[in-house]
């Protein structure tokens, strides 16, 4: 069975990797230093396809899979690469992704990322040429952090510094092991695999499935008022509406684990998803904390098309990871007390 | 995988012995499900098909012991009459679930053990029938070619195919769905089922032979009628068949909320493994 799969999955990414096609905007030497034009002024006009209910259809499979950054890397000072230098880099990152233990040496381990999946070579790459996914602060950087933020990353690393080490406790390894969050936000931000979606509309809902960790946001649509603000979440609470033929989304009711880039739990987005071919969709997103960021700030990346289905990614159940790493420092840690003990009889 | 023939002669067997216990039975049925109320015809969604939209909840007793039983203490004494056992009449057709000898046995040790074995202590995702009958409610969100359910418990989901149907291409938890519409009735046909989720708190159990067909109707606006016929002949004698209303929660800020629960259930599977460990 698992053969099989691998088998579909891999026709399935050979296929996405055939049709590639290049979704942002060629860049103008003009335009170099300024916010990106939202489309190219020579594109035709797209018109949405609609749902039986008239909204605009943005229903189907689509992927985020990229390699872009959150943040500029330093050196860049443009917008967008080169569709040749986009090639350079993604081979660059794919390289540091595939990069595992050296062939041979003690430490050597087999675990290919690429065969089992947990690299980008999977699916279908975007082909978003911008150098990063934040567009505004124009640098591609994240906007300065406010004292009140600095504080708070400060109590933060201070708290986890009085958990422990990192394998004390299940509860010190990072939320992504462990199966609890990862990068499904909102914002939706690539995820090292796994980078599958599904949108299904009905007349009410909008419903985001996101293959990792088997999340479903179901975003109402009706003009209802957010949760109460005692419930909190990972996620957060979703409402949405139609501006045009644009999807806007605004998320608040965050807790304060997620942590978003230092956020604290009074984060607010704003999404906006704009069918901008057959093939993709616009993604634009704002982050608003003003008790953590100076300014607002926002990202934009396309989603593109990819084959279903989106398969049940039982990831929490299937977690031999934790208790393996666990057991291995438990061992370690028993090990060196009877080597110790060892060195103090022989003395 | 068993070849579609085998499964056609002993879902009709099935049915065959199906009615002849029901007609056995008639008067010892559990009286949950409704009397056939008489034809009601469901709003349509755009493109012409009953709309099963909505948040969704079973309200009964059936997620902890899908039998008859009665009121029993919970599993620790710390927490008093809050956890324990809510007596119920069942939601098994027929009353008792047709068991072989050797399965029987094996659902006694998985009650004597389930606090350990229980796949809801740790967080994992819940399979079906069970998620249709957890006290959490779930939303149904209907598209033309899917149908989604989405469940508070674990974050659970369900796809239901209703256009591009294939078979399931692995094993999994939730099983793998395909729809069609009967009128006024969705029903879902799910296999692919793996072996490692229960039907509920009293270890009552299935193999990934597992064979689930279900049906959802419309009896009013606010209530679904749902029966699920269960097949596993690694473990049971012949197909049986469950039977419940769901509730709409008819709150007008109804919503599925978050319930990631895995975080609550990193103790109980890691907490050994501590630097120093949980007792």
């Amino acid at each position: 069975m698992n053969h099989r799969l691998a088998t579909f999955l891999g026709i399935a990414a050979l296929l996405a990797l055939i049709v590639v096609i290049l979704l942002a905007p060629a860049p103008a030497a003009a335009q170099a230093q300024k916010a990106a034009p939202k489309a190219a002024a020579s594109t035709k006009p797209w018109t949405a396809p609609r749902t039986p209910d008239g909204q605009p259809d943005l229903q189907g499979y689509w992927t985020n899979n990229s390699y872009t950054p959150l943040e500029r890397p330093n050196g860049v000072t443009k917008d967008f690469y080169t569709p040749a230098e986009l090639e350079e880099a993604n081979k660059k990152a794919a390289e540091r992704e595939e990069e595992q233990t050296a062939p041979g040496t003690v430490a050597d381990v087999h675990y290919d990322f690429t065969q089992f999946g947990l690299d980008r070579s999977q699916t279908r790459l975007t082909g978003n040429l911008r150098t990063s996914v934040i567009v505004e602060p124009a640098n591609g950087k994240l906007p300065p952090v406010t004292s009140e933020g600095q504080k708070r990353a400060a109590d933060r690393a201070a708290e986890r510094k009085k958990q422990g080490a990192q394998y004390d406790q299940v509860q010190n390894i990072p939320l992504g092991s462990r199966c609890v969050y990862s990068n499904a936000g909102p914002p939706m931000l690539p995820p090292g695999y796994n980078p599958a979606y599904e949108i299904l509309q009905s007349k009410d809902t909008v419903t985001i499935l996101i293959e990792m960790l088997h999340e479903a946001r179901v975003i109402p649509l009706d003009g209802r008022p957010h949760a109460p603000e005692g419930y909190r979440s990972w996620l957060g609470d979703s409402r949405g509406h139609w501006e045009g033929d644009t999807l806007v989304v605004e998320t608040t009711n965050f807790n304060d684990k997620a942590a978003f880039r230092g956020a604290s739990e009074n984060m607010k987005v704003i999404e906006r998803f704009t069918r901008v071919s057959d093939d993709a969709i616009r993604y634009e997103f704002t982050v608003h904390d003003p008790s953590t960021w100076e300014i607002p700030w926002k990202g934009e990346m396309p989603f593109v098309k990819i084959n279903g289905p989106v398969f049940e990614h039982a990831c929490h159940e299937g977690n031999y990871g934790v208790a393996n790493t666990l057991k291995a420092v438990r061992m370690e840690e028993k090990k060196a007390a009877e080597d110790a003990a060892k060195k103090a009889g022989s003395k | 995988m068993r070849t579609r023939c085998v499964s056609s002669i002993i879902v009709a067997a099935g049915l065959f012995l199906g009615i002849i216990t029901v007609f056995g039975q008639a008067a010892r049925a559990p009286a949950q499900t409704p009397a056939q109320a008489p034809a009601y015809r469901a709003p349509r969604t755009k493109d012409g098909k009953p709309n099963l939209s909505g948040v969704w909840q079973g309200v009964n007793e059936a997620y902890w012991d899908i039998e008859a039983h009665s009121a029993a203490p919970g599993p620790f004494w710390q927490l008093g009459a809050a956890y324990s056992v809510a007596p119920g009449v069942g939601i098994v057709e027929g009353g008792k679930i047709p068991y072989k000898p050797e399965a029987l046995e094996k659902k006694k040790q998985n009650f004597a053990n389930r606090m350990s074995l229980d796949p809801e202590t740790k967080c994992y995702l819940p399979g079906v029938p069970r998620a249709m009958y957890m006290p959490y409610p779930f939303q149904i969100v209907q598209s033309t070619k899917q149908i989604m359910m989405v469940f508070e418990f674990a974050g659970a989901l369900r796809t239901i195919y209703m256009a591009d149907q294939t078979e399931a291409p692995a094993d999994s938890w939730m099983g793998w769905s395909n729809g069609r519409w009967e009128g006024e009735t969705l029903v879902i046909d799910t296999t692919g089922f793996n072996d490692l989720s229960w039907f509920d708190r009293a270890g009552n159990f299935h193999s990934d032979a597992l064979h689930v067909v279900e049906r959802l109707t419309a009896i009013d606006a606010d209530h679904l009628n749902y029966e699920a016929t269960i097949e596993d002949p690694n473990v049971f004698t012949r197909p049986w068949k469950i039977s419940m209303p769901l509730y709409r929660r008819i709150e007008k800020n109804a919503q599925i909320l978050e319930y990631k629960c895995v975080e609550f259930a990193e103790d109980l599977i890691y907490g050994q493994l501590r630097k120093v460990p949980l007792k």
